[in-house]
């Protein structure tokens, strides 16, 4: 018998149930529960009435800056007027999705491709963003490379208020809904990185990027 | 690990009388402690979500088997190999086949605390791999060639110019003082490893049955890169870390931050599930999942299951007023606190640990700060019933308990003896009314004095005072 087998049964024996693995109606019974997706009693601020209030307070709270812009056009000149604000160069390693945008006009370079280690600055999008936490998050897949979000100094995020959920298991809804299964990546990013390992003092920009910038339309 | 928990307290002794260790413990206590209270306080629900995750916990471990197995065929079901570890050596032998099947010569690690009692990094050093801890706290340990101290913040214990000293050493540039620079030096000193490592190990604070997802808690971001850049992500986890849903994960992670530091959520959550699609930039090509046993079916089914909750967010030890004064090494293993001390003689034996259960004030802060509701002083009393019941504590303290209990049981009896220990222990008191040294129990009243009693019992005061109001 292998290892295994072993362990199930031992777990078997223990909890008195005969047999070396679970029956099929204990493993039906299992996924009926699983069915159910039940949701768990959340805190009240959670479904705040306004959403977008609650998705900044926290936004704030966790050192992310935000701006709101009319619509995507402008999107390439808010990025242009953060970057010169923070005294960062103007080029950026980008998603597909944003390409078609007038980054010349706003004098920034635009390389369409995924994050490498030396980038100082990645845009991406994001499937939606959860307003309890003032997280956004991303799903990965080949038009929307994860490491663009990490790897770079300085994250810029563009959120579509349409996209603004209330909770975690909103956003988990959303998936099943429009994608299915969740895709390799489901990456949550709740502000800039940090770390308190030493004498338990944050310091913000551990291993990930030091900024984030979320740009809301 | 090697266990040391047999040597609890002559290291707890130690431990005391380090000044610099003292100072390190005090200034984190406060951060700790208080950033929950304030979590905990502006949640508004948080007995609620607590008992429901609880529920949620116990509801898996009910049917671990039957968790266990959908996990399995989920996380199969997108590619991901699924292999099983009944002891620490299988668990390392597993790993080492991977890498040594694949030409691995660099792992980076995120912190894993099954890693640490599996020994993994020695494992894989033993068979030439160069294992790269990539967390700050654990880069620090690994640099400095210790153990972590606590499971959420492994190097709690060192102050920041052990930190600077070990950097010197290790990076051969000069001296720092600024904590944010030394936290940019380890950044780019690690950020090369991340990029040249084949595979990425780490562990999984969750796993999913519904989808078969591992999953990673960080503030840092170092999780990330070693679950998305190596072409190889192996996850070991225990077996006790099935959840059903996505939506119970949603529960547990409102809780687990807000324990650990008071935040109400880290930077990073990711959920990982699968390989890299044939057209994506990043993303593992192969990903093993390696589920350990080592010790935990041991607790199923039996009186202290509930410990298989936890959720490893270290509030408990923050909490704890002895780990507060002794820190982690003192518990001589892997997981130090009260959860520890339920854990350690679990896992690697009562009689190789028999101190812990018994270095706690039953206080019942551990308890109360608990976000899945474990009874740990509950369980903690089970275990010095077991360690009673097995004949492992000596003999004078055996036989105190049993004549305590004698008497306990017999009223009249128990009045006479606690009417004359009480007027002795008042006349050993003196004028000044402290003991300075207990017959027996000398090891108490070395450190303090004893603040004599009144010299009357309770049940004489209690009477007295009955007899006065009528």
């Amino acid at each position: 018998m292998g290892a295994r087998e072993n362990i199930l049964a031992r777990i078997r024996r223990a909890q008195g149930r005969p047999g070396g693995e679970p029956t099929a109606a204990e493993r039906a019974a299992v996924r009926e529960a699983i069915a159910r997706h039940e949701v768990g009693p959340q805190p009240p601020f959670a479904h705040a009435p306004d959403r977008l209030a609650q998705f900044r307070k926290e936004c704030d709270r966790l050192g992310t800056t935000h701006a709101q812009v009319a619509s995507e056009r402008d999107v390439p000149a808010e990025v242009a007027r953060y970057l010169a604000a923070n005294g960062l160069e103007p080029r950026l390693a980008g998603w597909g999705e944003f390409a078609g945008l007038d980054w010349a006009g706003a004098g920034i370079a635009f390389d369409n491709r995924p994050a490498r280690g030396d980038d100082r600055t990645g845009l991406t999008g994001c499937f939606c963003a959860i307003a309890e936490t003032g997280t956004v998050l991303l799903l990965s897949a080949p038009a929307t490379p994860k490491v663009t979000a990490l790897l770079p100094e300085t994250h810029v995020c563009v959120v579509r208020t349409s996209r603004l959920v209330d909770t975690m298991e909103d956003s988990f809804a959303l998936v099943r809904a429009e994608v299915g299964d969740p895709p390799r990546a489901v990456f949550f990013v709740s502000g800039p990185s940090r770390t308190a390992d030493i004498e338990q003092t944050i310091v913000i920009g551990a291993h990930g990027p030091y900024r984030v910038h979320v740009i809301l339309l | 690990m090697q266990v040391q928990s047999m040597f609890f307290k002559q290291r707890a002794s130690e431990k005391l009388g380090d000044e610099l260790l003292q100072g390190n413990m005090r200034k984190a206590k406060g951060k700790f402690v208080d950033g929950r209270a304030k979590a905990v306080a502006e949640f508004g629900v948080w007995e609620e979500v607590r008992s429901h995750a609880a529920k949620v916990r116990d509801r898996a471990l009910a049917n671990l088997d039957a968790y266990l197995l959908e996990f399995e065929a989920n996380a199969t079901r997108r590619g991901a190999v699924v292999h099983w570890a009944e002891t620490a050596e299988e668990a390392c032998a597993i790993i080492v086949g991977i890498a040594r099947a694949n030409g691995v010569r660099k792992a980076a690690k995120s912190k894993s605390m099954v890693s640490e009692e599996v020994n993994l990094n020695e494992a894989l050093e033993a068979a030439g791999v160069e294992v790269i801890e990539t967390d700050l706290g654990e880069y620090i340990l690994q640099l400095a060639h210790e153990p972590p101290s606590h499971i959420v913040a492994p190097a709690v214990h060192k102050s920041k110019e052990q930190v600077a000293e070990l950097f010197v050493k290790a990076h051969g540039k000069p001296r720092l003082t600024e904590i944010p620079a030394m936290t940019r030096e380890a950044r780019e000193a690690l950020r090369g490893h991340f990029l040249g490592a084949d595979m990425g190990i780490s562990g999984s604070n969750f796993v999913i049955a519904e989808t078969g997802t591992t999953l990673t808690v960080t503030n840092e971001g170092n999780a990330d890169m070693v679950t998305t850049l190596p072409r190889i992500h192996v996850v070991i986890t225990g077996i006790e870390k099935v959840i059903g849903t996505l939506e119970d994960f949603a529960t547990l992670i409102r809780l687990l931050p807000r324990s650990a530091i008071g935040q109400t959520v880290t930077n990073y959550l990711t959920l990982t599930t699968g390989l890299k699609m044939p057209d994506e930039a990043d993303g593992p090509e192969q990903m093993h999942i390696v589920l350990v046993d080592a010790g935990r079916t041991k607790l199923v089914g039996g009186p202290m299951q509930e410990m298989l909750r936890c959720i490893r967010c270290g509030a408990c030890m923050n909490h704890c007023p002895v780990y507060q004064n002794v820190g982690g090494h003192a518990y001589g293993w892997v997981y130090p606190g009260p959860m520890g001390s339920i854990l350690t003689p679990v896992y690697v034996g009562l009689e190789n640990a028999g101190d812990l259960p018994n270095a706690a004030t039953f206080c019942h802060e551990c308890a109360v700060a608990c976000p899945v509701k474990i009874p740990l002083p509950e369980l903690m009393r089970k275990l010095r019933e077991q360690q009673f019941d097995r004949k492992l504590r000596p003999w004078p303290e055996r036989l105190a308990i049993a004549a305590w209990a004698f008497a306990v049981k017999r009223p009249a009896l128990y009045a006479f003896l606690s009417g004359i220990g009480a007027r002795v222990a008042k006349w050993m008191g003196g004028r000044e009314g402290l003991i300075h040294s207990l017959p027996g129990l000398d090891g108490w009243t070395k450190g303090r004095d004893m603040p004599a009693p009144a010299g009357r019992t309770f049940r004489e005061l209690y009477r007295q005072r009955s007899l006065e109001r009528r």
